[in-house]
């Protein structure tokens, strides 16, 4: 393994990281989204807000980490997707900015009206940014960004039968992740009847995840054989696991194991990311670009490597503490 | 689609000003009000003060507000270094972005302890929960730090080889995090940082008393900010001298436009106001003889080098010369009013021990704030026009930075409409929240806002848990 692969496998993480803690809040907003109207959804709702309020913003920033990884240890790679891939990072940067600022405006606003309008600012971007994020991901992984700097195909780049399965599935997989998220916290606030709401929702959202994977390996089929067949090959393990962790999760879930399910989500969830990196080794992007010939000079990649290791000596002990405290019910405003 | 095809640079450098500029208003608040939440904070845990207490908690709950603002503002940056400037990125992305990597490890901890600290008014006790509210004050300056390194880089590119084709083959990192810009570039932000958010915070209680609201808890909620803002405001000005030397010694013609500088020569006046025409005169403007060569080496006799020291093309357009000069004396005039304020309230804090009893002092105390924002959008307008026409000084020019999407104008055009709209969004959802506060406080009903009542009474659960 070389120095440039160390780096790639950070990076990878820092995706999977995103994806699953980052995840679980946009899908929130997707169940913000179709809890009803202002009395329906009341209760929900605030389930939700009180869930991911102290720690989306600590979740936010592993994308932040991606990026800055990529630039610096990628140059060339940051360059080739935002050049080609202009229009749904655009999108995807413009619904950052929106949900942000909806969730955090709706949280201090007490008239029904302004809490409608920020609460929809917030819920539907939450299904933007996923939904483009996941058309990135399979147009990365499906060949269409060429290396070198050069623009690409602006719009067949990330408006083809791979990146759709790609922004379709985020957002069902989101959405999955979330509900199992809040069976828990819903459990912690003691409310029986959220429990249950929650859970009929995870189930519904793992098996429409199930479907969708299971669909989008004969679409991933015709469209990309380069993909399909690592999938399939390479990275066969790692999408084994992530099959038998989702219908482990189903199972807990059904059985009402609330607190298992959530780990277990995780793993289904972070397996499936891995499974698109494994898939695409030696490739950073995908049949154009290898990891090695993308490469910063080595004091570069060291650098982020000592600034990685500090931060996960500081960070991971922070992170612990904030979760813990969160879920111990000790952190909440109102 | 040729009708859409526009030149995307002119609308390139206008979003990234846009973005940035709304997004540098943002950043002195996350960077000093944390200090100035702490600083009530701790007055009111030590000396059981309950107004000291109340601003706190209020101040932390609107910090949420304007943090999760300058957070994904913050990100539609990060995206537009490689929408807007790819070739910049693909080129340098493995230099510049060290600096980056490192603010990204002080913005994750700010995010974490923010999550706590805001979060934990209810339920953590005393102490603990005022130590936790320190990370953020800390990451705050080292975030900016790192992040103003990565534009100091940009004025003076050091710390790394490029081959015979221009590529970097070798990083020296701390080479190129302590550029021959960082000590005053790093310096005058974070100074910057707590002028202006002291000044906006004290701003909004000085028009609150000029209302007639009179209760300790204003003066208290003026004095904390503007005391702040006082100690930065001397300290800038011995800081900002250091600086434009410094800028006279490394980006000459940056120094030239900054001072209207046509042709190289001494005794070099200040001038006030005014600009450049065609031809290379001074129109309009009001001399002081001698000061800019006084200023910049010690002597009348100091020679400045002129805009015509370097061939036209590698050097601002008249335009921009003029736009550098007219901010920067907006800067210099601002910031020395605002001094001027400060040592007001200082005299006679010294000899009274109370604020000045005239209305003028709260009229420009709360036009301070505005003023202060000014002076820093005016900083960075100097230093970003002044660079112009290089993204990296004397490396490479902005127009090779630049991407070749034509597209750039829609983004612009909508990324304009969601900022004004969210500014909009963001200042009447301020103004809501002070009006939900006094109205509360005016139905004398405390129960309002129960989390009024911090460190209140806890289960017994909470109390098991203590340990944590």
């Amino acid at each position: 393994m070389t120095l440039a692969d160390v780096l790639a496998v950070v990076l990878l993480a820092g995706i999977v990281l995103y994806a699953v803690f980052a995840g679980a809040d946009f899908g929130a907003g997707f169940w913000d989204l179709f809890a009803g109207g202002p009395k329906r959804g009341e209760k929900p709702r605030q389930v939700i807000e009180e869930s991911i309020g102290p720690v989306w913003e600590a979740n936010h920033v592993w994308l932040i980490f991606c990026l800055v990884v990529v630039w610096t240890a990628f140059p060339e790679v940051y360059a080739s997707i935002t050049l080609t891939l202009f229009v749904p990072l655009s999108l995807a940067a413009v619904g950052i900015v929106l949900r942000g600022a909806g969730f955090a405006f709706r949280k201090v606003v007490v008239t029904t009206r302004y809490r409608r309008i920020f609460g929809s600012a917030f819920a539907l971007s939450s299904l933007i940014v996923p939904f483009f994020m996941g058309t990135i991901v399979g147009a990365i992984a499906s060949g269409r960004i060429p290396a070198g700097g050069t623009t690409g195909d602006l719009w067949g780049s990330w408006l083809n039968p791979t990146s759709l399965v790609g922004g379709v599935l985020a957002i069902v997989v989101c959405a999955y992740l979330s509900a199992v998220f809040l069976v828990s916290d819903a459990h912690r606030l003691s409310d029986q009847r959220l429990v249950e709401y929650f859970r009929r929702r995870a189930i519904g959202a793992a098996i429409a995840t199930g479907v969708i994977a299971t669909g989008g390996i004969f679409i991933l089929r015709n469209d990309n054989r380069f993909l399909i067949d690592r999938l399939l090959g390479q990275a066969l393990p790692v999408v084994l696991a992530s099959m038998v962790l989702g219908v482990v999760g189903l199972v807990l879930l059904v059985r009402g194991e609330a607190t298992w399910a959530r780990f277990v989500a995780v793993g289904a969830v972070g397996s499936i990311v891995a499974a698109w990196g494994v898939a695409q080794y030696p490739y950073i992007l995908a049949e154009t670009l290898k990891i090695e010939a993308a490469a910063a000079p080595a004091s570069t990649l060291w650098a982020v490597l000592i600034v990685f290791f500090v931060a996960v000596i500081v960070l991971v002990p922070s992170i612990g503490l904030l979760y813990t405290l969160d879920q111990k019910n000790l952190l909440d405003v109102e | 689609m040729d009708i859409l095809a526009v030149d995307p640079l002119p609308w390139a450098r206008a979003q990234m000003a846009l973005t940035l500029a709304v997004h540098i208003v943002l950043v002195p608040l996350g960077v000093s009000w944390a200090v100035m939440i702490l600083i009530a904070n701790y007055r009111a845990i030590k000396h059981a003060d309950a107004d000291a207490m109340r601003l706190a908690q209020r101040w932390s709950k609107v910090l949420a507000v304007t943090f999760a603002v300058g957070a994904v503002t913050g990100t539609m940056l990060t995206f537009e270094f490689g929408l807007l400037w790819p070739e910049f990125m693909n080129q340098w992305g493995d230099v510049f972005g060290i600096p980056f990597a490192i603010e990204g490890l002080f913005f994750f901890t700010e995010a974490i302890f923010i999550g706590i600290y805001l979060y934990g008014w209810k339920h953590l006790r005393p102490w603990p929960h005022f130590w936790s509210g320190v990370p953020i004050a800390v990451a705050g300056i080292g975030g900016s730090f790192a992040v103003v390194t990565a534009n100091a880089w940009m004025n003076q590119p050091a710390g790394f080889t490029l081959d015979a084709a221009g590529k970097v083959i070798d990083v020296d990192p701390l080479g190129v995090i302590f550029n021959q810009a960082t000590p005053y570039e790093t310096t005058h932000m974070i100074v910057a940082a707590y002028l202006v958010g002291g000044f906006m915070v004290a701003s909004v209680y000085a028009f609150a008393m000029l209302r007639g609201r009179k209760e300790r808890y204003y003066r208290l909620g003026f004095i904390i900010p503007f005391t702040v803002a006082a100690i930065a405001t001397p300290v800038q000005m011995i800081v900002g001298d250091f600086v434009a030397r410094s800028v006279f010694k490394d980006q000459p013609v940056k120094f030239a436009a900054m001072e209207l500088v046509d042709k190289t020569s001494t005794d070099v006046p200040e001038t006030l106001g005014g600009f450049l025409d065609s031809d290379g005169n001074v129109r309009f403007g009001i001399p002081i003889p001698g000061l800019a060569s006084l200023l910049s080496g010690g002597s009348t006799s100091t020679e400045i080098a002129g805009l015509d020291s370097v061939p036209p093309e590698d050097r601002p357009t008249l335009r921009q010369v003029n736009v550098v000069h007219l901010a920067w004396d907006v800067m210099i005039g601002l910031g020395t009013a605002l001094l001027a304020l400060v040592a007001w309230f200082a005299f006679v804090w010294w000899r009274r021990r109370a604020l000045p009893r005239s209305r003028w002092f709260l009229r420009f105390g709360a036009i301070s704030g505005v003023a202060a924002v000014l002076a820093l959008e005016a900083g960075w307008v100097v230093t970003e026009v002044g660079r112009q026409p290089w993204i990296v000084y004397e490396i490479m020019r902005v127009e090779d930075a630049v991407t070749g999407n034509s597209g750039v104008w829609i983004t612009f055009l909508g990324i304009t409409a969601l900022y004004t709209a969210m500014v909009v969004a963001l200042v009447l959802v301020l103004r809501a929240m002070a009006r939900g506060w006094r109205a509360a406080e005016a139905a004398g009903d405390a129960d309002a806002h129960p989390h009024d009542t911090p460190y209140g009474p806890r289960s017994r659960r909470e109390r098991d848990t203590e340990s944590v």
